[in-house]
């Protein structure tokens, strides 16, 4: 029986089936879980499956590269989530077009922080160069954030790391953070939110409410493209 | 369905190639959104089945991190060695944005109120 055991795991170790499944399986398990504790922001779905994917992954000594080629199709799926997020900006289009000046002040200001202080905090705890440049663009969603790290030279696997731990982070202490602040409105809390913590933040967003989510979704898009377009000049000006 | 997640695609493609071609420094699914925005905005609405089908897809956007982040497993070494200023950057700098972006978009917005 176990030779058996055995030749069925290394057919399906080879084949992409089994990233994939694996991965639906264990996020709607970390899900099952936040919505059990009435969306607790402590119990991050995606903190949750990453946790035990890596854990399951090293335990059965299975290659992150292997597990890859099964949940890539979950992965590119982050590109045309990136456009439909066009759809429920449009939907607020009037309040948009209310609130251009806050919005546009408010990106410029939370870009910027979220670039310099994350490299002036490491750097003053002594991060190598590879590693400043990888956890520059940490706020910006997965695919434009690996983007810029591999024009800039740093490692675009990483960031991708240091992205999702920044959404978790973010989507996790927002509520915490933004209720100490006594901020109430909820485009202003999803904005903070999206431009923070990209994705991530902007699906705790949308489990807050729909105006909360477009705000995040909005912030998420605009912070894409502006640090795309602020961190070469800042690496041009600080070297 | 299969009609909104075509034109998901195409403008996504769209973007890529007008990233490649004018050697744009931002990526191509932004790109694509914004294509997409004007496109809403000329056309004047959003249509039934682009709607449900973004909203599929959005609704389960924390998904589409999982795979990413699962690399954390082949960055673990780089990751222990530097873990102070890597953890420090990581909520420091999150929780600063979060609360820089919101004081900043609240004080324009009551000032606006206000006048």
């Amino acid at each position: 029986m176990t030779p058996k055991v055995l030749d069925v795991w290394v057919y399906l170790s080879t084949t992409p089936l089994l990233g994939l499944t694996i991965t639906l399986l264990v996020y709607q398990g970390a899900f099952w879980v936040y919505q059990r504790a009435n969306f607790n922001p402590l119990l991050n779905p995606v903190a949750l499956a990453v946790a035990t994917l890596v854990l399951l992954l090293s335990l059965t000594g299975t290659p992150y590269q292997t597990y890859f080629d099964g949940a890539q199709f979950v992965h590119f799926l982050l590109g045309p989530a990136t456009v439909a997020l066009a759809i429920p900006l449009y939907a607020q289009l009037d309040k948009l077009k209310r609130l251009l000046v806050p919005l546009l002040a408010a990106l410029l200001a939370g870009a910027l922080t979220a670039i310099v202080s994350a490299v002036g905090i490491a750097w003053l705890l002594g991060a190598s160069r590879t590693t400043l440049i990888s956890l520059a663009p940490k706020s910006v969603t997965t695919p434009i954030a690996m983007g810029i790290t591999e024009k800039m030279g740093g490692l675009p696997s990483l960031t991708a790391v240091l992205v999702v731990a920044t959404g978790i982070i973010g989507a996790v202490t927002a509520k915490y953070v933004l209720d100490f602040l006594r901020v109430r409105d909820h485009s202003v809390r999803g904005f903070a939110v999206g431009v923070a913590a990209h994705g991530i933040g902007t699906a705790r967003a949308f489990q807050v409410s729909e105006e909360a989510g477009a705000f995040a979704g909005l912030a998420m898009g605009l912070n894409g493209l502006a640090t795309a377009l602020l961190f070469p000049l800042l690496i041009w000006l600080f070297g | 369905m299969l009609g909104a997640i075509t034109l998901l695609l195409v403008y996504q493609l769209v973007g890529e190639v007008i990233a490649l071609v004018f050697k744009l420094p931002v990526p191509g699914p932004v790109i694509g959104m914004l294509l997409l925005f004007l496109t809403l905005l000329a056309r004047g609405s959003i249509g039934e089945g682009l709607r449900n089908t973004a909203n599929g897809l959005l609704s389960h956007l924390s998904l589409l991190f999982v795979p990413a982040g699962t690399g954390v497993m082949v960055h673990l070494a780089r990751v222990a060695d530097e873990w102070v200023p890597i953890v420090a950057a990581l909520i420091g700098s999150t929780v600063l944005t979060i609360a820089v972006t919101a004081l900043v978009m609240r004080a324009l917005m009551s000032r606006r109120e206000r006048t």
